[in-house]
């Protein structure tokens, strides 16, 4: 007993001795710079303990000055753990998730503390996360929801214009996703997991990932980020009409709107769905695999007659336009300088776009205004790319002319020379 | 009634006395004779760039705004104004292709030796004049492409020591190319270049009909052993009627190119925007562009480019003064100039196609 006493005497001398030894090691690596004992140990610990030097130097917060002691408080300049940590230094020591958004919003809430970093940086984050779904919940009691750290992480916390943040709105969907496209998490919530997957094929997701467009929508851009809550099955068309403006209009003004609000159908998402949005296209108004009207609507009824007419006129301009642009082609690699007609065909192209967006007011008529007027601009353009044809032919038949002339010129200066050289 | 009206003119200004010096010129006939016709082909190339010029010029705006839209102008709605635009960019294209031949038809011919080193200074002169009349008016359309060409081109005349910078900057109006460059090449192509062509010309006329016309050595030699082989034949009417066949067929040239493949009017320039991937200068100067490519950045101490440009300047220097390293009597040239022109001719030829087929 005595022995295994001392055997325990000896595992604690030893290990305090270890620590010690790291503490001194650490305060040596840290000779002549600002002494943080907390790093200088904690760099030094395995997770979920450990934070590198390196990951603190690319905290924005660490950038701006501030360290350990300002979230965990505690005396960064004693490495005497009673000191650095005690409690008449007020070390906080681990935060509770709970208590998260309060501790950041004691600096973030404050405009007089944030305008001397950013002047422009807002200071409502809290009471937007309050409104928010996980502000809800948390505040129920659920600390399974994301707070302040989930999204933006922790101790290596950048800013979001950084394209390594969390937050950047490249990395928003992944970050998101974490949490919502893990169907054990998320099973509790009773909420689908299949929104990134659905969001990855979108056309959204096209325009930011690959065409590298960051203004391209991404979760916080309909959900909201500190307030981030699923729209209202009445209010989508408000979220998509930040970006798509005319169709919005459109679409209020439009039968369908009132049809859809009395059902309690979701807007925009009937026909275009929410997170997986393809680019549209004239076969959703077919009614093949793609086509959305009939879903709701009978065949050959009146509304039926009318996507009929709505999308042969759409595709007629499409076809009037294509074939314009192939007679085009044919004349410029002939050589001829069809420059104005090609000009004039982004009118029809925009025609074309301008009537597939009328098609928001569902009123056939309207529809027909603008395919009527990119049909008469393409016709145009055709006739352009046909005259162009029609010339050089012309140009080539002057040639022929030419070299026959040239031709008996030449027969009757050899003559004339074999003539005076006789 | 053109010998009545001639008659009346030769009474009052005894232009029989004018003439009477073509009619006593000779032509030596040999089996290289039709290389002399290269002279004149290039001569009437010229005759068609001033008339297709000046029609050019009576639509043409020069201006950074409306230059492209004038030309396009021109292209689209003037009648017949893609023949003459198309006319006198190939023709100019054509103009420096038989100033080569000519050049080289000189230089193997062995017609630049004494007496006739000035008229090789002479037509020297002239086809650098006619590379600068092709580089000032590539710029005049100001699409994208001789935009770019136009900054890279002037950018290697800054790169000579000392005098680069200012020579560039007076090329350009000021440190970019712009409007000012514009404005500056349109005068360079249609005052400065064409004066001193014509005065060129005129000064090479004088030398070929004052000197007559060369017969290479090898002929001469042949026709000193036997004089009997010699044969001559008058230069007017006898070759000015073969000459004339020769610019009947650059009609049928030009009017053929102009027809089937029209002058490209291409991309209005954009000077903020990039430049195009793999951007070339026009033919007659992609085998400097491929030589200085090939230089590497650093010659020893020596900037590669700069180097590239002063070796270029130097070579053209010493191709000007070609003739008076010839000093060996006239039957008994050195045989090293031929090895040079022939060295030169496939080195122009080997880089141009180097240059077009590199990306």
């Amino acid at each position: 007993m005595a022995t295994l006493r001392n055997n325990f005497r000896m595992l604690r001398a030893v290990r305090t001795l270890g620590l010690a030894g790291a503490v001194v090691f650490a305060a040596c690596l840290g000779y002549g710079q600002t002494t943080n004992s907390c790093l200088d140990c904690h760099s030094a610990m395995p997770d979920p303990l450990g934070v590198s030097q390196d990951k603190f130097s690319q905290d924005i917060h660490a950038q701006k000055g501030l360290s350990c002691t300002s979230c965990h408080g505690g005396d960064a300049s004693s490495y005497d753990p009673s000191v650095s940590m005690g409690a008449k230094a007020g070390f906080k020591g681990k935060i509770d998730r709970r208590q998260v958004p309060q501790l950041c919003a004691g600096c973030h809430s404050n405009p007089a503390y944030m305008k001397q970093y950013d002047p422009g940086l807002r200071t409502d984050q809290l009471d937007q996360y309050h409104t928010s779904m996980h502000g809800k919940r948390l505040a129920a009691g659920d600390s399974k929801v994301a707070v302040c750290i989930d999204c933006h992480s922790v101790h290596d916390i950048r800013p979001p214009s950084d394209p390594r943040s969390t937050v950047n709105p490249v990395n928003i969907a992944t970050t998101c996703s974490r949490c919502h496209s893990d169907a054990a998490y998320m099973k509790p919530y009773g909420i689908p997991t299949d929104q990134f997957a659905n969001y990855k094929t979108s056309v959204h997701y096209q325009a930011m990932m690959v065409r590298g467009d960051l203004s391209a929508p991404t979760c916080t851009t309909c959900h909201g980020n500190h307030g981030a809550t699923p729209p209202g099955v009445d209010k989508v068309q408000n979220v998509c009409a930040n970006c798509h403006v005319f169709q919005a209009q459109m679409y209020e003004k439009s039968t369908h709107s009132k049809a859809f609000q009395s059902l309690g159908l979701p807007g925009c998402v009937v026909c275009h769905s929410n997170h997986g949005i393809h680019l549209p296209s004239d076969a959703m108004l077919g009614t093949g695999p793609q086509g959305v009207c009939m879903r709701c609507h009978q065949p050959g009824d009146k509304c039926d007659q009318a996507r009929a007419a709505i999308q042969n006129g759409l595709m007629h301009l499409d076809g009037a336009i294509t074939h314009a642009d192939q007679t085009l082609s044919v004349a410029e690699s002939s050589g001829m300088d069809v420059s104005e007609a090609r000009l004039a065909q982004s009118q029809a192209k925009d025609e074309l776009i301008k009537a597939r967006v009328t098609i928001h007011t569902y009123q056939q008529a309207l529809v027909d205004q603008d395919v009527q007027a990119g049909l008469k601009i393409a016709a145009k353009d055709e006739q352009a790319g046909k005259d162009a044809m029609i010339e050089r032919d012309q140009r080539r038949i002057g040639l022929g002319i030419c070299f026959f002339a040239i031709a008996i010129m030449l027969v009757g200066l050899w003559l004339f020379i074999r003539k005076i050289e006789r | 009634m053109i010998s009545a009206i001639y008659h009346w003119l030769d009474e009052r200004l005894h232009l029989d006395g004018l003439i009477a010096p073509f009619r006593h010129k000779t032509v030596p006939v040999h089996r290289l004779t039709y290389w002399y016709f290269f002279g004149g082909i290039t001569l009437f190339l010229f005759g068609v760039q001033v008339i297709t010029g000046i029609l050019l010029l009576l639509y043409y705006n020069a201006g950074a705004n409306e230059a492209f839209e004038s030309v396009q102008y021109i292209m689209t709605k003037v009648r017949y104004g893609w023949l003459i635009r198309s006319i006198h960019s190939w023709s100019a294209n054509l103009m420096i292709l038989t100033a080569f031949l000519h050049m080289f038809s000189v230089l193997f011919l062995k017609a630049y030796r004494k007496p006739r080193e000035l008229t090789w200074v002479s037509g020297m002169l002239l086809l650098f004049l006619v590379m600068g009349f092709g580089f000032s008016g590539y710029l005049l359309p100001w699409n994208t492409l001789a935009f770019f060409a136009t900054k890279v081109g002037t950018a290697m005349v800054g790169q000579v020591p000392i005098v680069g910078q200012p020579i560039m900057i007076f090329l350009r109006g000021g440190p970019q190319v712009t409007g000012a460059t514009l404005i500056r090449f349109f005068g360079f192509h249609v005052a400065v270049l064409p004066g001193l062509v014509v005065i060129l010309i005129a000064i090479h006329l004088f030398l070929v009909q004052r000197l007559g016309m060369s017969v290479p050595p090898k002929i001469e030699e042949e026709w000193i052993e036997n004089p009997s082989a010699r044969r001559d034949m008058k230069f007017f009417p006898n070759f000015m009627l073969r000459e004339m066949m020769a610019w009947y067929v650059a009609i049928g040239v030009l009017g053929a190119l102009a027809a089937i493949f029209p002058w490209n009017l291409g991309v209005k320039a954009d000077p903020f925007g990039s430049a195009p991937a793999g951007i070339k200068p026009e033919w007659y100067f992609l085998f400097m562009f491929q030589t200085l490519k090939i230089i590497p950045s650093k010659v020893w101490f020596i900037d590669g480019e700069v180097l590239g440009v002063l070796g270029c300047g130097l070579v053209a220097l010493l191709w000007l003064l070609l003739p008076f390293f010839d000093s060996m009597p006239p039957s008994r040239p050195k045989r090293w100039i031929t090895g040079l022109a022939i060295f030169a001719l496939m080195y122009v030829t080997g880089m141009s196609v180097y240059g077009y087929l590199a990306k």
